[in-house]
């Protein structure tokens, strides 16, 4: 479980995270939706600590996060994966040295055991017989599957993921949502996805936290986000004719 | 002037990152191995084109400006080691070097900092700094120093081809004047300051790639900074190093 207790970010004076306290269940999918610019990224960003906070706390299960330092933080690092927007493979390093890394860096094991983890991971996100090739050489999706890999290659408690479907056709995006839901649900992850995809939401929005102008304005899940009456949300969710259509169908 | 203090306090702070404890030897020697290969190994054609045409032009130079009888053909063999020991094959090297390889530290390091794959290190728990820049930094302070002592060779064979080619001078009185009051001080001094200048490039251009934001024209601007600031900062360096190594 993640929670994020009153937390406040501002940038040269410009507050990004307005008091925001939210709670992210294990075992779940947990979504934070809103606008591009609503302070998505900033939130995530805030959670895993690449950006220092104003004020507020972050809880990671029973431990404060805020207040660790720099090799306390280390500790808990190793428990998490994330998955950036566009993949943020290391472009000199090939599939499988990208994977291999974390385990290179924090494990004792043999290379045989590390080639063995390396090639589960990469079975696990459907890319058998890449492991020679480089990010440069990866479609978007296959870049997008391989970060998923080096993600839970440690076996990670905590998985955070910027956009991961952003920039792919949607056919792609509902195979990387759903890898990621059903990594979440095996491994029991607390999963926390960034995504302005509506797709996302009705597919695996087990939890859902809508952000609009830096502070939560909703949380609820799938199925009550189509009943909600908060006019921003609504203005956010049935912005697309077709979703307008859905809704007047349905009515 | 505030700015240029508070870049020079990001500098050392970055340099207290890329110094503190290594995540793991092995990963590091590894990495070194192929910094010394991409910053090293891949420097040596360039080095040695530009060493040869250097030590001919010096030669053909000196043999054109000393038409006095009084003064003996063989100093010019003695100007050719004396320059390519004391200055180009260090400072000047350096300065093509912080262009090649500081230009291409930068656009790598920013490139990764845009594209958040220095965020997926900090991720995984790991000391970004340290692991991508260190390595860098061990590999050039290591290796420019054999490019230093390779450009000193070429540079002086190209003086003699040169004497040799065209006739200008005899290549014996050549070769008597590289052996003309030879100092191996010289040598040591060369190496040291392009061990401190290997030093300057690598963190210098990294800092700026490291800090860089935006997009694609901001690593473009850095990679320019990078140089500029390298290059600055290797003459401010030459001139203190040799007050302080030959006076």
């Amino acid at each position: 479980m993640i929670r994020a207790q009153h937390i406040v970010k501002s940038f040269d004076g410009r507050t990004v995270l307005d008091d925001i306290s939210v709670e992210f269940e294990t075992g779940r999918t947990n979504l934070i939706i809103g606008k591009s610019g609503s302070g998505k990224t900033v939130l995530l960003k805030s959670l895993v600590g690449l950006h220092g906070i104003d004020s507020g706390a972050v809880w990671y299960d029973d431990i404060n996060f805020t207040e660790l330092g720099f090799r306390e933080r280390k500790a808990i690092r190793k428990d998490i994966g994330m998955i950036f927007q566009g993949g943020a493979l290391l472009d000199s390093s090939s599939v499988e040295e990208n994977v291999k890394l974390p385990l290179d860096l924090f494990t004792e094991q043999s290379e045989a055991e590390k080639l063995e983890r390396v090639n589960f991971c990469l079975q696990r996100v459907r890319l058998e017989n890449a492991n020679r090739l480089y990010p440069a050489e990866l479609s978007g999706g296959m870049i997008k599957r391989v970060a998923i890999a080096r993600a839970i290659v440690l076996n990670p408690k905590y998985l955070f993921c910027d956009e991961p479907n952003s920039g792919l056709d949607p056919q792609t995006s509902i195979v990387i949502d759903n890898l990621i839901h059903e990594i979440t649900r095996e491994y029991n992850i607390t999963t926390i996805i960034n995504t302005h995809d509506m797709n996302s939401v009705m597919e695996i929005g087990e939890k859902i936290v809508y952000i609009h102008e830096g502070r939560k304005w909703w949380e609820g899940t799938k199925d009550e986000i189509l009943q909600a009456d908060n006019p921003e949300l609504n203005a956010f969710v049935f912005a697309s004719a077709m979703a307008k259509r859905a809704k007047a169908a349905v009515r | 002037m505030l700015r240029l203090f508070a870049a020079i306090g990001r500098y050392f702070i970055l340099m207290g990152k890329v110094f503190s404890r290594p995540e793991k030897g092995s990963i590091y020697r590894r990495r070194i191995v192929c910094e010394m290969e991409a910053l090293g190994v891949d420097s040596i054609g360039l080095t040695a084109i530009i060493s040869i045409f250097i030590g001919a032009v010096i030669t053909l130079q000196m043999c054109i400006n000393l038409e006095s009888p009084f003064i003996p053909k063989s100093l010019v063999g003695y100007a050719t080691r004396e320059t390519m020991i004391l200055e180009f094959s260090s400072t000047v090297v350096a300065l093509i070097l912080a262009g090649k390889v500081g230009s291409s530290i930068a656009s790598e390091i920013g490139t990764m900092r845009i594209t958040e794959q220095i965020d997926a290190l900090e991720i995984m728990g790991v000391n970004s700094a340290s692991y991508l820049i260190l390595p860098k930094i061990v590999a050039a302070v290591f290796f420019f120093p054999f490019l230093t002592i390779l450009s000193i060779l070429i540079g002086i064979l190209g003086g003699w081809a040169i004497s040799c080619l065209t006739g200008i001078m005899l290549p014996a009185d050549y070769l008597d004047g590289l052996l003309l009051d030879f100092k191996p001080y010289s040598i040591t001094y060369s190496l040291i300051k392009m061990a401190v200048f290997a030093y300057l490039i690598t963190s210098v251009s990294a800092f700026f790639g490291y800090y860089a934001k935006g997009n694609s024209l901001e690593v473009g601007a850095a990679s320019t900074r990078a140089v500029v600031a390298g290059s600055v900062v290797i003459m401010i360096f030459n001139l203190m190093l040799t007050q302080i190594l030959l006076i």
